[in-house]
């Protein structure tokens, strides 16, 4: 099938896959995988003051019910085989957000046993910088996440099997 | 003929209850544990090869990554070991201690805090853990306004402190204390009295005293085993001989009573941090030790001695006399030791953690043998271990 | 003091094996062969009162003879006393005999001392791997170990 085949781009096919892409990104549900630090900062963030669920976030501990991966901490090489055993259990469509200075980048830990940043295996949509970053930026990565995932074309002809998601960067 | 074999089941390394990345390999029969085997490593960060390229002061950010929990803990028992080495001990000023002693209570409810959310939440009450994360925010905020991060302070200094305490700050800390004890009463309230935690806790994960000092526990889970050590009374630092204590000691040796020992400690950390806030006088922050100590900043930009040993002890970094020490201070998790061997140069010639969690958590195999798999998350929540200090 | 009290009993049980006392910042370490240790370690525990290992570590020191330390931090619950006890290592010979006997604590930290620095321990009731991957090639808190790993460009910043 072509790459760039889609549904149609005309104002029915656009509208839907607005709506998909709406009800996507307002309900996303990521997988708890907090590693080190910035995990506690994640759960601050969806305690009572930074509160998440009112961007229909809601923590889900089996990839297989999840949309996204937040990876929040330190990525070893020891703890890579699982992280990607765990990314290829998600089902399509799925994000990762990279939060942190150590999941963005090795962060101060240029050592012989971290990952100098967790986009050396999986693809990442949004990375958010800080050690930790505050609650605010993980709400701001969120928002840019939402953001992105509006841009999307074809999502509505993807779901039901005519041509591929494209994503825009 | 018919036999039965034990079946083999992996928790973790991602477990929403494992409390970070620790792997436990269960060996089942039905539901009950014949053998449990930790597997760690998973966040190991070469944070002790990493401190062995770098100056004393500079390792001082990555102490706060160790148990992150309780940063300030780490900051300050690396902070002492230092000082213990260069030998400038008792040269540290008045006001820089009772600042010390207050920021390790305040830190030790914080730390108090994320157990008690995190316990009841793998047991199931969730409640506990918002408003538990709520009386966080309240710490959170003094971090930030002391020290610029909310988590990951950095706050102590080889010699005293980096900043003096902001104006209100006092205020701040009195509101919280008046308010911190009604607060324990809500989670005694919800928690103490409910006869499901009380089965979910009551008689698992029993260690004897003996068993407990063999293995190496320390902190609260030794004290309510019977053992009466804390670090604090026994080998004080910074000041904590002048205070007035009590170390609880409890006899349980399961759950319940590391959960009552806990409790009562967060309370006791709200007198002592009373008395340190009656003791605040105004006075330098930092020992008057050029060399070795920053020197304040107007003394940088205004005196040339000031400029020279600043721009020292950044390039170069002070050179301490050969020798090793080894501090332990009581962290709410337990003691945390540094071994810091020196050879003359700038920057540690080996730097050893001694991590409460890693040996607490060699505890949990005779703890959890025997018993049902959902006392696992109950013994993991009850030793209160972080990853970050385990893996370093 | 109580140290040096520990110490005379010791030179008096074991005088062949303690090969120097040093005594830094109040602290008082003692350097004693190492083929004596489980019996030292034993008698510190029953006889002098050090029920409690705080800490187990080896260090490095290249280019010396002996080339590794394994040192022992041990404290006295009841007299809230500490020691330290040191073994030199041949880096030919890396091998000590286990305590895992004497303090059932030993036993992760050895393991620890195994992964890190590869000082093996005899009669270890599970010596493998514990911080670093099953498969890790080399002991990476050892000096001649990069800070990089062996796979990758040294970090050529300030202390070029």
């Amino acid at each position: 099938m072509g790459v760039d085949k889609t549904l149609g781009n005309n104002v029915v096919t656009t509208s839907l896959d607005k709506l998909v892409n709406w009800s996507r990104s307002r309900s996303l549900w990521p997988l708890t995988f907090g590693l080190a630090c910035c995990a506690i900062e994640m759960m601050a963030t969806g305690a009572a003051r930074f509160d998440l669920d009112r961007f229909g976030v809601i923590f889900r501990a089996s990839p297989r019910q999840s949309d996204c991966i937040v990876i929040a901490g330190t990525v070893t090489k020891k703890m890579l085989p699982v992280i990607k055993t765990v990314y290829e259990q998600m089902p399509e469509p799925k994000y990762v957000i990279a939060m942190g200075a150590c999941a963005c980048s090795g962060g101060i830990f240029d050592t012989y046993s971290v990952v100098q940043g967790i986009d050396e295996a999986l693809p990442v949509d949004v990375y958010i910088p800080g050690c930790p970053p505050r609650p605010e930026g993980l709400l701001y990565g969120i928002l840019k996440l939402q953001e992105k995932i509006m841009k999307e074309r074809n999502s509505f002809g993807a779901t039901i099997g005519i041509g591929e998601r494209i994503c825009q960067a | 003929m018919s036999f039965t074999e034990t079946m083999t089941v992996n928790m973790g390394p991602q477990h929403p209850s494992t409390h970070g990345v620790l792997q436990l390999v269960l060996e089942l029969d039905g539901e009950t544990v014949t053998k449990a085997t930790p597997h760690i490593g998973f966040l190991h960060r070469g944070t002790e090869k990493l401190s062995e390229n770098r100056t004393y002061h500079q390792i001082i950010p990555l102490t706060d990554r160790l148990d992150y929990l309780a940063p300030m803990h780490n900051n300050l028992g690396y902070v002492l070991a230092v000082e213990k080495l260069f030998g400038i001990t008792d040269k540290i000023p008045e006001r820089a201690k009772v600042v010390r002693v207050m920021m390790a209570e305040i830190t030790r409810i914080k730390s108090h805090l994320v157990w008690i959310a995190c316990h009841a939440l793998d047991i199931g009450a969730m409640t506990v853990f918002i408003y538990a994360f709520r009386e966080r925010e309240h710490i959170m905020n003094m971090y930030e306004k002391l020290s610029g991060a909310r988590m990951t302070s950095n706050y102590f200094r080889v010699g005293g402190l980096s900043a003096d305490l902001p104006d209100g700050f006092e205020k701040d800390v009195r509101d919280f204390i008046d308010a911190m004890p009604g607060h324990i009463d809500t989670y005694e309230g919800l928690l103490t009295g409910n006869k499901i935690w009380q089965k979910r806790v009551m008689g698992v994960g029993e260690i004897s005293g003996e068993a407990a000092i063999d293995i190496g526990l320390t902190g609260p889970a030794l004290r309510s085993s019977g053992v009466d050590w804390d670090l604090r009374r026994d080998n004080p630092y910074s000041g904590y001989e002048d205070y007035n204590f009590k170390v609880h000691v409890d006899d349980g040796c399961d759950t319940w009573a590391r959960y009552k020992v806990r409790l009562l400690e967060m309370r006791e950390a709200c007198k002592i941090i009373r008395q340190c806030l009656d003791k605040l006088k105004p006075g330098p922050i930092l020992a008057d030790c050029p060399k070795i100590c920053l020197p304040p900043k107007k003394n940088v930009v205004n005196t040339i001695e000031g400029l020279i040993h600043h721009f020292k002890i950044i390039t170069e970094g002070p050179k301490p006399e050969v020798g090793e020490i080894y501090q332990g201070v009581e962290n709410p998790k337990g003691e945390v030791g540094f071994y810091l061997v020196s050879d003359g140069s700038p920057r540690p010639y080996r730097m050893k953690i001694r991590p409460a969690s890693f040996v607490n958590l060699q505890a949990l195999p005779q703890m959890v043998e025997g018993r049902l798999i959902a006392d696992v998350v109950a013994v993991i929540g009850t030793l209160d271990i972080v990853l970050g200090e385990i893996d370093r | 003091m109580s140290e040096h009290a520990a110490v005379a009993k010791l030179k008096g049980k074991f005088p062949d094996s303690v090969l120097d006392v040093v005594e830094f910042r109040g602290e008082t370490t003692m350097i004693v062969k190492k083929e004596d240790i489980v019996a030292i370690c034993s008698f510190m525990k029953k006889d002098l009162g050090y029920n409690f290992l705080c800490d187990l570590c080896g260090v490095d020191y290249l280019g010396k003879s002996p080339r590794f330390m394994v040192v022992y931090n041990i404290y006295n619950i009841t007299t809230k006393d500490r020691l330290r006890l040191k073994v030199p290592v041949e880096e030919a010979d890396a091998r000590v005999d286990t305590v895992s006997g004497v303090w059932g604590t030993a036993n992760w930290h050895e393991r620890e001392c195994w992964d890190l620095m590869g000082i093996s321990f005899n009669n270890h009731p599970d010596l493998r791997r514990i911080l670093m991957a099953d498969d890790w090639v080399g002991h990476p808190l050892r000096k001649d170990y990069p800070l990089q790993g062996p796979g990758r460009e040294p970090y050529k910043g300030r202390y070029k």
